[in-house]
């Protein structure tokens, strides 16, 4: 795409995106703001695991755990210190806290690769998932339902549409974040890694550090995501973490587009949309989803990006 | 008579255990020969289950019923493999996960389309649902020691149709070198298709097996597939070996973890604590397993590829 | 100039029963091209990649440097000097030639962790890519995909990659395998290009290129290091005949 194009479509998306509220209540369907405020956060949920599958060629069938842990951390705060409920301090601290536990748990994983990975990093995800079910005083099985949405000054979270404003915002900048690091020299040389790792280790890079920078930045970013999901539900469970979680959101990556900047967003759009149509028409709408993938698998392997991108030479 | 106890917890490990590795078995050889990541497996447990729930309502018949749901789901098994992960076979693992993870979500629906949400009834037959005596203050149920036969018995099978005739001689080339497997081409896709039947037989005979104790439901699968994964990394991919190996050691574990965890740190730890931290350490057992073994070895107990 | 730049100290690798390295003490010296020659199968390749540093070794030591790398990885040897031109084609297929260049000359032009500023902005990269591709004669298909390259063009894009590292030493395995004979004489051309200013320890099955090329040239058979000296000195060892060139053509 042309460069100019390429900045209208970004104008003509953010207005859309900013509109869309007041649309929903003219339309008297502020349903779907809340909805919208859930895309937004599975997108940033898709992009932050499309920066290691995507980009380095990490394949983590266990990033669902990120996700869970960030929302309990919002969950355990608001139970341990229900005064402190600025989200100022919770995200941000939810950010570190997933920082930390990625960069540990990459540590270990990344000693795998191929099909070790993907399994190393769904038992990871099974850990959390069976401790957070056990830890009966935040709810266990059951979950925890939040009193109310964290504040941030000068804004009433409580409303949709404050709520979605303020998650458009975090999601756009963590994109145009993570496309600055996709251009970078980091982002090249994790693109090098995923073509040909052995290479890139013969040209005197140090592989594993860069995939540990990736996979802590992956698992940050998924943290904040579970954060905000925690907000946007007002209730956090294990369910969080499990597994089918891990493989929805690589569905949604490779639904979108595998590596390309606007999968994540592309792919949790066209998934949720899709489950919200289908699940109007059949109680039985799984099946039609599950077709669909198998034909995005066959027909689509290059995903919603594939249907745009440019020819190959 | 804590003994007897933990006499009782070896044979439930080892029951577990064997049923595994029923699973594994099979996941184990598409996983090295066929190098496919087949996330649908625990699909065709849930299925081969719920056939011989319902052909033995039908029946009357446990036995019948378990001939007729092995036959049922293996050939289910070699269709699918036939329609759909044929195709699979030269992509990428990521494209194998999206791919069968969408098969489960199909088949899961399409099981409540047939069944409907109800867990479906599977009850031990009337022969074997007493207890035996197996020493004095011992009281083990009898489906359970069948279990145990039953698993020894597919293993051992097992180990001679793999190291004593042509097919096992085929399978064990194509687990140690693909690229030979591949080489061989159209020549061996029978054998492709052959492997996933004798699979998806074995998972509908650990279902037929496991109905009774668990619950017959959807959801079964995604439980179990995520165990048998579990056993089939530990073991090393391609490895019946390693299988049979790993799920012995993951239903020990478990099985112990769970019976004994809890209540020892209860003895060590302050009852708040060990109440939170028993049930979850019990439950992460396994998972601590494969990450200690992929953390020494990388590839498992029994790399089948050098 | 007869510093050493490189040496193995008695080393040793075994797969199983197989000793593919047999207490191996190699010298190469600062400056000269060495070309390592041998059978199939005795072990040159596992002798490289111990070099490189993708596989350890059993026992005995490499100095490279003056330094003691034997327990370095891969990627630390590469960035002290040490190049290696993969036998198999070792490159980043779905990068352009271009790309696959500036990636290399980034290795050795700062840190990479840097997150912010666009790549493709920093034009000293690619400035330098381009005098490297221009080098070795692959200038006009720079925009090119890497993985769709013509055989030939790949080694010379391998011979790039490892060039781009500035390199002290160039592990050359190979570089002609499987070139036609024009292809062939255009490598030769271009690694005689290299003497002189790059150290090149090269392994090579192409004895005329190897003659023509090396300054010395030690004799790798079964694991073992049978003899070592100058092209004439070994074309003259009865030893080196018997074990390498065949009886046949010393009867």
């Amino acid at each position: 795409m042309a460069g100019w194009r390429r900045h209208a479509w970004l104008l003509v998306a953010l207005a859309a995106a900013l509109a869309l509220p007041k649309i929903a209540a003219i339309a008297g369907q502020d349903f779907y703001v809340s909805f919208a405020s859930r895309v937004l956060i599975w997108a940033l949920l898709a992009s932050s695991l499309n920066l290691l599958v995507g980009m380095g060629g990490m394949v983590s069938l266990g990033h669902a755990a990120f996700f869970g842990a960030g929302a309990y951390v919002v969950a355990i705060l608001s139970v341990e210190a229900p005064g402190g409920s600025s989200a100022l301090l919770v995200w941000p601290l939810a950010v570190a806290v997933n920082a930390l536990l990625a960069f540990l748990i990459g540590a270990i994983c990344l000693r795998t690769r191929g099909v070790y990975f993907i399994m190393i990093t769904l038992a990871f995800a099974q850990m959390f998932f069976y401790i957070f079910t056990s830890l009966t005083p935040y709810g266990g099985d059951d979950g925890l339902s939040l009193a109310r949405r964290l504040t941030l000054p000068g804004l009433d979270m409580a409303g949709d549409a404050t709520f979605y404003y303020v998650v458009l915002a975090i999601f756009a900048a963590c994109l145009f974040a993570l496309g600055r690091l996709k251009a970078s020299r980091f982002g090249r040389v994790l693109a090098g890694i995923k073509d040909n790792e052995a290479r890139m280790e013969s040209l005197g890079y140090a592989t594993f550090r860069f995939k540990l920078v990736a996979y802590t930045v992956a698992g940050a970013l998924a943290g904040l995501a579970g954060a905000l999901m925690a907000n946007q539900n007002g209730f956090v469970s294990p369910n969080m973490m499990s597994w089918d979680q891990s493989g929805i959101a690589l569905v949604m990556v490779i639904l979108g587009g595998l590596g390309s900047l606007w999968g994540g967003f592309a792919g949790a759009t066209a998934f949720l949309v899709l489950e919200e149509v289908l699940s109007g028409f059949s109680a039985h709408w799984q099946i039609v989803l599950g077709l669909v993938l198998l034909g995005v698998v066959f027909y689509a392997p290059l995903g919603i990006a594939g249907l745009f991108a440019r020819k190959p030479r | 008579m804590t003994w007897l106890l933990f006499l009782e917890q070896c044979l439930n490990g080892l029951q577990f255990g064997l049923m595994l590795f029923l699973l594994a078995a099979g996941l184990t050889l598409i996983f090295g020969i066929m190098d496919l990541i087949n996330l649908a497996h625990g699909s065709l447990y849930m299925v081969g289950a719920y056939l011989v729930a319902s052909i033995s309502q039908a029946t009357g018949s446990f036995t019948l019923a378990i001939v007729l749901g092995v036959a049922a789901t293996a050939a289910i098994g070699m269709a699918l493999e036939v329609a759909v992960l044929r195709g699979l076979y030269r992509r990428d693992h990521l494209s194998q996960v999206l791919a069968t993870f969408a098969l489960i979500i199909i088949i899961n629906e399409t099981t409540r389309v047939i069944w409907g949400v109800q867990p479906l009834p599977l009850n031990v037959p009337g022969a074997l649902s007493g207890s035996v005596r197996l020493f004095p203050g011992i009281d083990y149920p009898a489906f359970r020691l069948v279990i145990i036969a039953v698993g020894l018995a597919v293993a051992l099978s097992l180990y001679f149709l793999v190291a004593r005739t042509r097919l096992g001689m085929l399978v064990r080339a194509g687990a140690s070198n693909r690229e030979m497997a591949m080489v061989m081409g159209t020549d061996i896709r029978w054998l492709f298709t052959a492997v996933f039947g004798v699979g998806a037989g074995l998972c509908a005979l650990a279902g037929a097996m496991l109905g009774p104790l668990l619950a017959v439901q959807v959801g079964m699968g995604e439980n179990i597939l995520i165990l048998a994964f579990v056993t089939v990394v530990i073991g090393g991919i391609g490895s019946i070996r390693g299988a049979f190996v790993g799920a012995l050691l993951i239903g020990i574990v478990d099985t112990f973890g769970r019976a004994f965890i809890p209540t020892g740190l209860r003895a060590v730890l302050s009852p708040s604590v060990a109440d939170v931290a028993g049930p979850s350490l019990a439950s992460i057992s396994i998972y601590l397993l494969m990450v200690g073994v992929l953390f020494w070895k990388p590839q498992g107990l029994f790399p089948a590829r050098g | 100039m007869n510093e050493l730049l490189l040496e193995t100290r008695a080393l040793r690798k075994r797969f199983g029963g197989l000793v593919a390295t047999d207490s191996v003490s190699l010298a190469v010296r600062r400056g000269e091209c060495h070309a390592l020659i041998g059978p199939n199968g005795a072990g040159k390749t596992t002798l490289i990649a111990q070099l490189a540093g993708s596989l350890a070794p059993d026992a005995g030591s490499i100095i490279f440097a003056g330094e003691d790398v034997t327990a370095l990885p891969a990627h630390r040897r590469a960035a002290l000097g040490l190049a290696r031109s993969f036998q198999i084609t070792s490159i980043l297929p779905s990068f352009s030639v271009l790309e696959n260049l500036a990636l290399a000359v980034q290795a050795v032009s700062g840190s990479s962790f840097r997150f912010w500023q666009a790549v493709k902005d920093e034009t000293a990269l690619f400035d330098r890519a381009r005098e490297i591709l221009h080098s070795v004669g692959l200038a006009e298909i720079a925009e090119r995909q890497a993985g769709s390259l013509a055989h030939g063009e790949h080694r010379q894009l391998e011979l790039a990659l490892a060039l781009a590292t500035r390199p002290q030493l160039m592990l050359l395995d190979e570089p002609m395998a499987g070139m036609g004979p024009e292809e062939s004489e255009q490598m030769v051309a271009l690694i005689a290009g290299l003497k002189g200013r790059y150290t090149l320890l090269l392994v090579e099955h192409d004895m005329d290129a190897v003659f023509r090329l090396a300054d010395r040239v030690s004799v790798l058979v079964d694991g073992r290091v049978i003899a070592t000296g100058t092209a004439r000195e070994i074309r003259a060892n009865a030893e080196v005949r018997i074990a390498y060139l065949g009886a046949e053509e010393v009867a």
